[in-house]
């Protein structure tokens, strides 16, 4: 792998950080939740770092850090998944205008 | 081509993280951006067992497989109430990975040598070199990643229940200044401590024994615990918020120290949008991020007995329900203990049944109403109460002087009117709910105690305002026979 480095790291840093700040900066307050909740999944990509970490470990003690890394990362994921989607699920306009 | 792929995959990932977020920020598709997150998580996740040179594939999808299927487990049992808790667990498990990350890291430098080679004069080689750069951001990903760890597990032992109250003791801020002081300084030992490749600017091996590592990792899993202890319940969500925003950016310095553009960018992203959400958080109880995470508010010391004038007048549910069907507009204020009672779904039976009668109901959702900010909104969700009858602060503030009835369930602090007109009040400058404007105000509550902050609430002694003892469920299990009785 050609590993990012340098200059083209803090631009990645820098755009990114803007990316983050506009996506929230509209938000009405009833997604704030669902929103930290679905940013809490999207950090569980350390998942794919925990399994480089782990796949290159050298030692037994590197191994052992890179399994629990590993464990760690994918509960996040699949956690942060999975109460996200049962947030969001809730979220349903009322059906019927007439109803009102 | 192999690594190509990897890399044009995690690009691709990335691009669905952004656009799964976009999404969530509005409620018509909030829905479709997980999905899309969840896609992009998948491709990542997938590719990367094609990564060049990984080993111990057997034990990685032991620790992938078991762990997904107890978060899974969990995720699916947990009670809607009680998800702000699983978002502080799962985010500190995200935090240990990036630290777990950094420490893998940090201990293939310290045990690398450089290779003599067995010709003579020829230069030694080096299996594994870094920049100055690069070793400073693991080391502050690793101090982020661990103290987001341990903050995060203290934060949701808290939420469940399992902690009691808060810990506070003098000098506690002296200490845990000196706390991250101590950890500062031993990541810089680790970042000054080390062999550059002769010749360049290129570290090679770090020279610093590998207990200062160890030290390292223990005191900053120490100062994460010391600095959220002494944060009381009522703060938590911002706390939470910010544990987030600090694992995204753990997770971001982790992706530049292991060149991972999908890393690099889904860390960052969540970083800075974390820490832009903590302040929304944090502005909505009007109170500066430093204030929450430093001021003892809350504490038993906080306002001295107020005089408060009259005197809590109770009120019977028949009352109440006879108020309401004759009523024009009904408002309803819901707080945490419409949570804890498991309120919602009578709250929107009674909705249904008023509306059915012609009476205009709406939600009146303050920011920091239960938990965390929308805590409320899920919650009426999951009763199947329609979002556009929702409302927040703003939209709703000024329709409370012509609302005739004003039911608040469970809710204190933020229909407190000391927060406009009593300056000596812990929560003055609070944007609050105006429900004494309303004709009449109920307020089922189980007591007379106070509310989360330990703070007087002068609304409950206002002369248009009765108090309906009684947990929030069967008392408006009553409110909704009442009613059905008169029509």
């Amino acid at each position: 792998m050609t590993p990012i480095e340098g200059i083209v790291a803090l631009y990645i840093f820098m755009l990114a950080a803007f990316t983050g700040y506009e996506i929230i900066s509209k938000v009405p307050v009833i997604l704030h939740t669902p929103l930290m909740s679905g940013s809490n999944f999207v950090h569980g990509i350390v998942l794919v770092g925990a399994m480089v970490a782990m796949g290159h470990a050298e030692s037994n003690l590197e191994l052992t850090i890179g399994f629990i890394g590993v464990f760690l990362a994918a509960g996040n994921a699949v956690g942060g998944y999975v109460v996200t989607e049962r947030m969001l699920e809730m979220f349903k306009p009322s059906k019927k205008e007439s109803d009102v | 081509m192999i690594d190509q792929i990897i890399s044009f995959s995690y690009l691709i990932a990335a691009a669905l993280f952004i656009i799964g977020l976009k999404r969530m920020s509005s409620p018509k598709n909030a829905r479709q951006g997980i999905i899309w997150a969840g896609y992009g998580m998948i491709l990542a996740t997938v590719v990367t067992f094609a990564y060049p040179d990984l080993h111990n594939f057997a034990l990685m999808g032991v620790a992938i497989i078991s762990s997904s299927m107890l978060a899974w487990w969990s995720a699916k049992k947990v009670a809607m109430t009680d998800m702000p808790q699983m978002i502080a667990l799962y985010n500190g498990m995200g935090g240990g990975a990036a630290a777990a990350i950094a420490a893998v890291e940090l201990i293939k430098l310290a045990t690398e040598h450089a290779h003599q080679s067995s010709l003579p004069f020829m230069p030694p080689t080096y299996d594994h070199s870094v920049s100055l750069a690069v070793l400073i951001l693991a080391i502050l990903g690793g101090l982020i990643g661990t103290v987001a760890f341990s903050g995060s597990l203290i934060a949701f032992a808290k939420l469940q229940g399992w902690m009691k109250g808060v810990i506070r003791f003098k000098g506690q801020r002296a200490l845990n200044g000196l706390a991250f002081l101590g950890t500062l300084c031993l990541g810089f030992i680790m970042a000054t401590q080390v062999e550059m490749i002769p010749g360049t600017t290129q570290i090679f091996a770090g020279t610093f024994p590998i207990e200062i590592l160890l030290a390292f990792f223990v005191l900053a899993l120490v100062f994460g615990v010391m600095m959220t202890v002494p944060i009381g319940g009522a703060d938590m969500p911002v706390v939470i918020s910010l544990f987030n925003a600090l694992t995204g950016l753990a997770v971001g310095f982790e992706g530049f120290v292991l060149g991972n553009a999908a890393m690099m960018i889904a860390g960052t992203v969540v970083g800075s949008a974390g820490f832009l959400l903590t302040q929304l958080m944090a502005k909505a109880m009007n109170r500066s991020l430093s204030n929450v995470l430093f001021s003892n508010f809350g504490s038993s010391g906080s306002g001295e007995a107020q005089e408060i004038s009259g005197s809590m007048k109770p009120i019977e549910a028949a009352d109440v329900g006879v108020m309401m069907a004759y009523a024009e507009k009904v408002l309803i204020i819901p707080g945490y203990g419409m949570a804890v009672a498991q309120a919602q779904h009578k709250i929107w039976e009674l909705t249904q049944l008023l509306r059915k009668n012609g009476v205009k109901v709406k939600f009146a959702i303050h920011p920091v109403a239960g938990r965390m900010p929308g805590h409320m909104n899920v919650l009426l969700a999951e009763a199947g109460v329609p979002y556009d009858i929702i409302e927040d602060l703003d939209e709703v503030n000024e329709e409370f002087a012509t609302a005739d009835v004003c039911l608040v369930i469970g809710a204190n602090d933020v229909v407190n009117p000391d927060a406009k007109d009593n300056p000596d009040s812990p929560i003055y400058g609070m944007p609050i709910l105006n429900a004494w404007q309303a004709k009449n105000c109920i307020v089922i509550k189980r007591g007379q105690g106070r509310g989360f902050s330990g703070i007087e609430n002068a609304l409950f002694f206002a002369d248009n305002t009765r108090m309906l003892y009684g947990d929030g469920q069967d008392a408006t299990g009553e409110i909704i026979s009442a009613v059905k009785e008169m029509t």
